[in-house]
């Protein structure tokens, strides 16, 4: 359907990736091709090192192949068959690789779920995949998944990991299995059902800007862009050790934290706990890492951390600092220069892209606080919606703002969203990929972000859908109408604050804010209920009833109205 | 002010971050971050409330020093200490 781009073989990155990942004739299946790697390379080479290598735990490509064999029979044996979910629900630790690994190999989808999510977002993101089987920790089933089972009949079994013992698995009823003892009893030796690389291998969750959140669908093919653009992007090598302190439920996690370092042959460094400062910078230097692929707010939170005057690091192993997730500022990017010793560079990309699609390279010099540029088969445009339907492409400038769209058909592009073939097809335009971000190219082609197209909320790397938050907010007695947006923050980006009209015998007060605030996180988690609560007599409408979330926005920020000409009355209530 | 009047005014702060939680259950040595649920700028919000209560300078770098109820009340009176002293 999307041809635009020449022959994926063309592409030298590309071929290059598919030799090493062992893709013949169109077969391939990531979890085998991580063993074909770590054979490749001498068997007690460290594919997983906790926390610095003087004291963490170890596991080999040896050790790894033999143990995600075990998980993958032990799928099988509860009925896992090729194309069924296998969720994921946990926080950071080899677990998540192990499981991850073993559901690839059994042929299942991959849906990986952020541990930091409230009840709400779990319980929508498993009917939107349409349920199936659980990896998760006991800790983790008690506090997030147990209150949910009895009302969620799309969950299958509930498989517990290590830290769950049988007693733990026991007490949680008949579907609720220790993992590890089950793996014990497994059958050892290669367990990888054989797929084709366009079949399915994970859902990642997207909130959008209206209805449920959706399930972007990535085939085993999308490894080919992983692996290409971890060496290009990252200068990613065989025998390095690299960390990825992106959280295991969001698609870095998995791409990049899970995925990359094991399909180039390198360590993949992980750091458990939650982030501290002092330990994350220790860790850079006792693991020796050589390439660290991290977020802005991480890198911002450890420039407060550190004194304005300390001396710079001595990390003589690291090559590479990279960031995604939001906005890199050029603060950020001379930080890394004068503590790490390394500009830090910007990667772009997003979950329906399956990779790193534009970075700063060594290849040439991006300005500080610019995305850089695409990578080697890509092709990117600046475009402009037109009304009609039809897009204007802004090629022919110098100097240019609009929004990211690429050349359909590179390898990692997203197959389609679970169920939804409408809105998949309206993300593409005349052989294009409309990313809905927008972004200013310059003189020199580098691509500099600009905010997004639509109302997604960008807040601590993490990309959060305002209908989400208003429809959680909208459940609660008091609320008529909500409007989520995002306000500005010089540390996650943007934070999250709702506006809410209420109901006409409710008065608004500070402990209402508070009490809604306390509904919120109770239903959606911290990382997606709002931080601040305001309200207002009456929302924004266009004329076809949708709430102006910019507008609303504007207000806050104090901008100009700009074009009112969408509402269906002048507004004329302030913000309170 | 004492360290009970100290752990009450933590509890306070943190249920101004998080009024989902019920602060009065919470155990005074095990992560707070394992007992309620709290996000990286609810962390900074929370070691920002300490500088703003305790008139106390909290350096960023101790985040990590800072995990359960117990630490904090003993980092506050610790630098309150030290604040008196010097």
């Amino acid at each position: 359907m999307h041809t635009a781009l020449p022959h994926h073989g063309a592409v030298a990155a590309w071929a290059s990736a598919r030799t090493a990942l062992g893709c013949t004739r169109g077969r391939l299946n990531l979890g085998a091709a991580v063993d074909r790697i770590g054979a490749g390379a001498a068997q007690d080479r460290i594919a997983l090192q906790v926390g610095p290598a003087d004291g963490g735990d170890a596991i080999s490509y040896g050790q790894l192949a033999e143990r995600t064999d075990r998980i993958a029979r032990v799928l099988r044996r509860i009925g896992v068959r090729k194309g069924d979910r296998v969720f994921v629900l946990l926080e950071r630790g080899p677990e998540f690789h192990l499981a991850m690994l073993g559901a690839l190999k059994a042929g299942a989808v991959v849906a990986p779920l952020f541990a930091a999510f409230g009840p709400e977002p779990l319980a929508s993101r498993i009917r939107v995949a349409e349920g199936g089987v659980l990896i998760t920790s006991a800790w983790l089933h008690e506090r997030k998944v147990a209150p949910l089972r009895s009302a969620l009949p799309e969950l299958g079994a509930v498989l517990l990991v290590s830290g769950g013992d049988a007693a733990a698995a026991a007490s949680g009823g008949a579907d609720t299995l220790d993992l590890e003892g089950l793996m014990a009893e497994a059958d050892h030796g290669p367990a990888a059902v054989a797929m084709g690389e366009d079949e399915p291998a994970w859902l990642h969750f997207t909130s959008g800007t209206t209805g449920t959140p959706k399930a972007v669908v990535h085939s085993h093919a999308a490894g080919i862009g992983i692996h290409a653009s971890a060496r290009e992007a990252l200068d990613l090598r065989a025998g390095d050790r690299f960390w990825c302190t992106a959280d295991p439920g969001w698609v870095t996690g998995t791409m990049y934290g899970v995925m990359a370092p094991l399909l180039h042959g390198a360590t993949s460094v992980i750091e458990a706990g939650d982030f501290d400062p002092r330990r994350w910078l220790d860790t850079l230097g006792r693991a020796a890492i050589n390439v660290w692929y991290t977020t802005p707010t991480a890198l911002r939170m450890l420039m407060r951390a550190q004194a304005q005057d300390a001396p710079p690091l001595q990390l003589p192993a690291l090559r590479v600092v990279a960031s995604v997730g939001e906005p890199l500022n050029a603060e950020a990017v001379e930080w890394g220069r004068r503590v790490l010793g390394h500009a830090v560079r910007d990667t772009w990309w997003q979950t329906e892209t399956g990779a790193i699609m534009i970075a700063c390279t060594p290849r040439h010099a991006s300005p500080p606080g610019a995305m850089g540029q695409p990578l080697a088969g890509l092709r990117a445009h600046v475009v402009k919606r037109l009304g009609s339907g039809a897009l204007e492409v802004l090629d022919d400038r110098a100097e240019v703002e609009g929004e990211l769209a690429f050349e359909a058909g590179w390898p990692g592009m997203f197959r389609a969203y679970l169920g939804d073939p409408a809105h998949y097809a309206a993300c593409f335009c005349e052989g294009l990929y409309l990313s809905g971000d927008l972004v200013r190219r310059d003189a020199k082609r580098d691509f500099w972000f600009l905010g997004r197209a639509d109302d997604m909320i960008k807040s601590s790397g993490h990309l959060i859908g305002a209908f989400e938050v208003e429809r959680a907010l909208m459940a609660h007695p008091a609320v008529a109408e909500a409007a989520a947006i995002g306000l500005p923050d010089p540390t996650v980006g943007e934070r999250v604050k709702a506006v809410v009209a209420l109901r006409p015998e409710v008065q608004a007060s500070p402990a209402l804010a508070t009490e809604l605030r306390a509904y919120a996180r109770a239903r959606l988690g911290a990382v997606m209920a709002p931080k601040e609560i305001g309200f207002a007599a009456h929302l924004p409408h266009t004329r076809s009833g949708k709430i102006m979330r910019r507008l609303v926005r504007g207000r806050e920020l104090g901008l100009p109205a700009g074009d009112l000409s969408m509402l269906e009355e002048q507004p004329d209530d302030e913000p309170q | 002010m004492n360290r009970n009047e100290i752990r009450a005014a933590v509890l306070k702060l943190l249920a101004r971050i998080a009024p989902e939680a019920n602060v009065a259950s919470l155990a005074g040595d095990v992560p707070i971050r394992r007992q309620i649920d709290l996000d990286s700028m609810d962390s900074l919000n929370v070691l920002a409330g300490l500088t703003e209560v305790f008139a106390i300078k909290v350096d960023e770098a101790d985040y990590g020093r800072l995990q359960t109820i117990d630490d904090m009340v003993d980092y506050v009176a610790e630098r309150r200490a030290a604040a008196k002293g010097a």
